[in-house]
């Protein structure tokens, strides 16, 4: 009986040929599997469960902002081996031939329907998002050039946690984004933090936490200890919806929950709520 | 004077031989302290003790993270691992010296924050980015000492200061030896390698511009004369706290961020 149901599936997704097997997308949330091609139409949403899958960085500000607005900071700023970590510098060079970026993390200013501000945009694919020195610099010229002209800034946060082959100096990183955004939120500047997938260690217990409005998309993971760091240390299997955004919005560390295809409109709407409207408007 | 030892040398020398604690050091450091309790929202964290005190007659706020010294201690201190009340108890003291324009001494001394479903739940992660965002504009001196190990963000949480100081045997670290070589090599064995190549040491905080002195240790390590480091951490503190006192406040601030500002290496 197993056996007609797999073929049933399999014709459907083969469209009968069967030499064609379109690749497939299997969810982390649900593990359902979908053509591949349906979860890229979505922008990367399972069309199970709404798990909001990951985005490139450059694919997360071209669906956000309008077109040809973008103006990038320090795009050429790369890291230095701070603790002499072995093969640190290799590791990298490789990264930056596959993915086109120099860390992880994209910051520059940008007008959402006409709102202007400072978005930074960070980038999974590169060494889990993990904040180092560049990331940790590149975020705090942001805040301060936000401060300095008086622009709202967007941060789309990811990260797997500390950037370890900069040992200290990644930790220093959260200092140094924290002051940062405390300086440009003392100026009364709004900061809006949108959680993505996924963002955990000390991106969170930082610059992701402080935002004055916080979003997070559906399903995406958000904490502070890896899940297998706390059942290690708990000894117990954790609940699936443990750390989801759904989990963190009920226990009130969250303000809202947004789709992906309304983000654009909902940060629209919030820039113009706390005046930053279109230029000379 | 001080002793070359390697960084493994020194884990095991803070692990292995029954340190001080804060609650050895308040006594011969400070006077007139009473001990302040609970975050006023959920509860009271054993594992950050908060005080008010004096210091060679001036009044200073206390905030520490406490290890045990023996099982049962560090059953109620959850061996110095702080959950997010903890922090939030640390920053309701902080604000309440800079109300009283009391200066504010934290000591450092955990493996990091606690790692379970309460802190989760309780937000670990807005915990300590709200103590790192607030401690960097309080309007009063903050002098850290790490008296044993601090580990990762669970001490960035009591760690942002005017002036860090490192006992010379401490360790600072992004995460343990151990957890480095698991994530890292899949090997948590491989903790002594981990633990040389991460640069941890007071000497390597104080290179990398995270720590600006080192108070010495009796021969040996701390454990083996109380009364003398004790007397070199107060001697520190005699000399730092007027000096940070004497600072005007928006020069004191503007050094503060300044300090965590220029950490990191990158070229353009
Ligand atoms: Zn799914």
């Amino acid at each position: 009986m197993f056996e007609d149901f797999f073929k049933v599936v399999t014709k459907r997704f083969n469209g009968g040929d069967d030499d064609y097997k379109p690749p497939m997308f299997k969810c982390p949330r649900c593990q359902g599997l979908s053509p591949l091609s349906r979860y890229e139409e979505l922008h990367r949403v399972c069309p199970a469960c709404n798990y909001h899958g990951r985005l490139s960085a450059q694919e997360r500000i071209s669906i956000t902002i309008d077109k040809e607005s973008f103006r990038e900071f320090d795009s050429e700023m790369k890291s230095r081996n701070p603790i002499d970590f072995p093969e640190y510098e290799e590791k990298q060079e490789e990264l930056r031939e596959r993915t086109g970026l120099n860390d992880a993390v994209i910051t520059g200013t940008a007008t959402i329907k006409g709102s202007p501000c400072v978005i930074g945009v960070m980038d999974s694919r590169y060494m889990m998002a993990s904040m180092g020195s560049v990331v940790g610099e590149k975020i705090a010229r942001a805040f301060e050039y936000a401060a300095a002209n008086k622009l709202p800034v967007i941060m789309f946060t990811a990260s797997g946690g500390a950037r370890m082959q900069e040992g200290i100096v990644s930790l220093m990183q959260m200092a140094k984004t924290a002051g940062a955004v405390k300086l440009h939120s003392d100026q009364g500047g709004l900061y809006i933090t949108v959680l993505t997938d996924p963002t955990t260690g000390g991106v969170t217990a930082s610059f992701a936490s402080l935002g004055d409005i916080i979003i997070a998309e559906p399903k995406i993971l958000i904490g502070f200890a890896g899940r297998r760091v706390i059942e290690n240390t708990i000894k117990q299997r954790l609940p699936d919806d443990f750390q989801l955004a759904e989990f963190m919005y009920e226990k009130g560390f969250i303000d809202m929950i947004v789709e992906r295809r309304k983000m654009r409109s909902v940060l629209s709407h919030l820039l113009k709520l706390h005046g930053y409207n279109k230029k000379g408007v | 004077m001080s002793e070359n030892k390697t960084a493994w040398e020194r884990i095991q020398l803070v692990h292995n031989t029954g340190r001080p604690t804060i609650n050895d050091y308040l006594p011969l450091i400070f006077t007139d302290y009473y001990e302040m309790h609970g975050d006023r929202l959920y509860g009271d964290d054993k594992a950050v003790i908060g005080a008010v005190g004096r210091l060679d007659g001036r009044p200073v706020t206390i905030i520490a993270q406490v290890k045990g010294r023996d099982i049962n201690e560090n059953k109620v201190c959850n061996f110095a691992m702080p959950h997010p009340e903890g922090y939030r108890k640390a920053l309701r003291l902080a604000r309440q010296a800079e109300k009283f324009h009391r200066p504010l001494i934290c000591f450092i001394d955990t493996p990091g924050a606690f790692c379970g479903i309460a802190a989760e739940e309780r937000g670990m992660g807005e915990a300590i980015a709200k103590n790192i965002a607030e401690f960097m504009t309080l309007r009063t001196p903050i002098i850290s000492i790490v008296l044993g190990e601090a580990g990762s963000g669970g001490a960035l949480g009591l760690g942002v200061c005017d002036e860090l100081a490192m006992l010379e045997n401490a360790q600072y670290s992004v995460l343990s030896p151990r957890g480095f070589a698991s994530i890292l090599w899949k090997d948590a064995s491989r903790e002594r390698e981990a633990s040389e190549i991460m640069r941890i040491t007071a000497e390597d905080m104080v290179r990398l511009g995270v720590a600006e002195t080192i108070i010495e240790e009796p021969l040996g390590g701390a454990h083996n004369d109380l009364d003398k480091i004790s007397e070199n951490i107060k001697e520190y503190l005699s000399q730092v706290i007027p000096e940070k006192c004497q600072k005007d406040i928006d020069v004191l601030l503007k050094e503060r961020y300044t300090k965590f500002r220029k950490i990191g290496a990158f070229i353009e």
